[in-house]
């Protein structure tokens, strides 16, 4: 592990600007450290020292990200290069274009730089489920990095990484971010555009950024906002100044305190967390307001049944016949589907793609998909109410610190229910962010701000206040 | 709802699945108790509740009808499994008539 804090976007932009180190020197630099810890960590599945130093050659530093190397998801197309989704389905797949998010960054002068490891197409929250092996949690090796953005938290936890790009569907960056200590923010939906996320389930997925700070969370979050034509459900919603609202202190802010999340199922540490960070920002100046979330015990069967029937018919293009993986067995069109999708793809991904083929047969549309669809609305509904009282809500991220590698002795229903913080957030498309919380133990544990639709700044502004607090 | 049970063989079969047998128990057993928790949405009242399929009220966003150049054949079959003549090669799927 470097001995010196660990490099942000912002001590890079000082570096670089300074002339301290050149575009290519911190190519370099970042390589020598994920060749140093890479074999052990796993965070990086792929990574192209080459195209970045192509890359680098013609870095404009007078650009917001002039210079500045991101690691990106393996859901993410970046153009020319392997886009797997740590699934043996699309190992040989190289993206044919960018993704609009790699655009925005590219526009901004950063350089894509290495593929993140991941649980097989989204779908998981410990970074096992990938067919490219676990990741290691750089705050714990013992233990899970979180998931499915594991890739993603343990690049940036560990120093091989500026910052990265996540994506999340449920949680996926929030709670890797909780886990390995780094800043993880999921926008409001529709506010970074889709196109070129690999779809898992297209009405809660959202790409979002992992960092060391709450500055390079604006900083990313200000380049990748906006509307954009290729991503009909990207929103028109004029983008907010990120950074201005970094230092104006949260006094006066509303906050709200969900009795739902103070649950005496949720460990010492994560309780701890979440009684400094009220202690905190009362100190701060802002009223903490005791609330209800009352649909909150239904939030984690609801979003299984839609993103699981969601994700059915987003992955039934892994057929074998356009790209990816083709059973070389196959005799016959019926065969070649069913022989490539079971060789293709994860235990996981199966077990969610049977769920939600299930809740969406004949017969039981109405009780499973169409209920949670209207159980949706009511959690929507809670927070719209609960936003008529506050500004924000503060709440854990996840109910434990990062769970033990391979911990064979969680059901996948147990398993699940870890996502009862997370997942409201996607159902009613509200953005949140993980901040690391100091809290005296041996693992990291993130505190989770929501906040209304479009409510980024002030998110930023409340999130800014507790890091600069526990510096 | 009536106490949930799941023909996984069948839904693979839906879902062009060839699971293995291990696979198919082992599923059958998450699944069933994935379906016993999820039971328990019964117990909300949603009467009178329209069904949220987007998070956001965004509707008809259609974009002007313009055409601008996709991606190019070479480009889209790049990543294709098997291919000839610039198409797609796929096993056959009408048999013979003899």
């Amino acid at each position: 592990m470097p001995a010196s804090p660990l490099p942000s976007i912002a001590t890079a932009r000082r570096r670089l600007l300074n002339r301290e180190i050149s575009p290519a020197e911190l190519i370099e630099e970042l390589d020598s450290t994920m060749r140093a810890l890479n074999p052990r960590l796993n965070a990086f599945i792929s990574w192209d020292k080459e195209a970045a130093l192509a890359a680098a050659a013609h870095a404009d530093l007078s650009l917001p990200l002039g210079g500045i190397p991101l690691a990106i998801k393996d859901n993410i197309c970046v153009l020319g290069q392997p886009t797997r989704c740590a699934s043996r389905m699309l190992d040989s797949f190289v993206a044919p274009y960018d993704a609009t998010a790699v655009t925005q960054l590219r526009a901004a002068g950063a350089i894509p730089f290495g593929r993140t490891n991941m649980d097989e197409f989204a779908m998981g929250s410990a970074g096992e489920n990938s067919a490219y092996g676990a990741t290691l949690n750089p705050a714990g090796e013992a233990h899970a990095p979180g998931g499915s953005s594991s890739g993603s938290a343990a690049a940036v936890a560990s120093g091989m990484a500026l910052a990265a790009l996540g994506s999340d569907t449920g949680g996926s960056v929030r709670q890797p971010a909780s886990h390995c200590g780094v800043v993880g923010l999921k926008p409001t939906y529709g506010r970074i555009s889709r196109y070129g996320l690999v779809a898992f389930a297209s009405s809660l997925d959202q790409i979002g950024t992992m960092t060391h700070s709450v500055e390079d969370a604006a900083l990313l979050l200000q380049v990748l906002s906006g509307h954009d034509a290729k991503d009909s459900t990207s929103s028109r919603e004029p983008v907010a100044d990120y950074t201005a609202a970094l230092r104006t202190g949260v006094r006066g802010l509303r906050i709200g305190l969900p009795q739902e999340y103070l649950s005496s199922g949720n460990a010492p540490a994560v309780s701890a967390a979440i009684e400094r960070a009220a202690t905190t920002l009362r100190e701060q100046g802002a009223e903490l307001v005791e609330l209800s979330l009352p649909h909150s015990e239904a939030v984690v069967a609801a979003y299984y049944i839609i993103a699981c029937a969601e994700a059915s018919s987003n992955l039934a293009r892994y057929d074998g016949i356009r790209y990816g993986y083709r059973s070389p067995e196959a005799r016959g069109l019926d065969d070649l589907y069913s022989r490539t999708r079971e060789t293709g793809f994860g235990a996981e991904v199966k077990r969610r793609i049977i769920l939600g083929t299930y809740v969406l047969s004949s017969g039981f549309y109405d009780a499973y998909y169409a209920k949670a669809q209207k159980v949706r609305a009511l959690v929507a509904q809670d927070f719209a109410q609960a936003f008529e009282k506050v500004d924000l809500i503060l709440g854990p991220v996840a109910p434990t610190p990062a769970p033990l590698l391979h911990d064979q002795d969680r059901s996948p229903l147990q398993v699940y229910l870890a996502d009862i913080y997370t997942v409201p957030a996607n159902l009613a498309g509200l953005p949140g962010i993980s901040i690391p919380c100091p809290q005296g133990g041996n693992l990291p544990v993130g505190v989770q701000l929501l906040a209304p639709h479009f409510g980024e700044a002030r998110m930023l502004q409340a999130a800014a206040a507790l890091e600069a607090a526990w510096a | 709802m009536d106490s949930p049970s799941i023909d996984v063989a069948y839904i693979a079969g839906l879902a062009k699945l060839e699971l293995t047998a291990e696979e198919a128990e082992r599923f059958t057993r998450d699944l069933g108790q994935v379906l016993d928790y999820v039971a328990q949405l019964e117990k909300w009242d949603t009467t009178g509740v329209e069904p949220m399929y987007h998070p956001l009220p965004v509707y008809d966003a259609l974009r002007a009808d313009t055409p601008s150049p996709g991606l190019s054949l070479d480009a889209a079959l790049a990543n294709a499994p098997a291919q000839a003549d610039s198409q797609f090669r796929v096993p056959k799927v009408v048999e013979s008539a003899h």
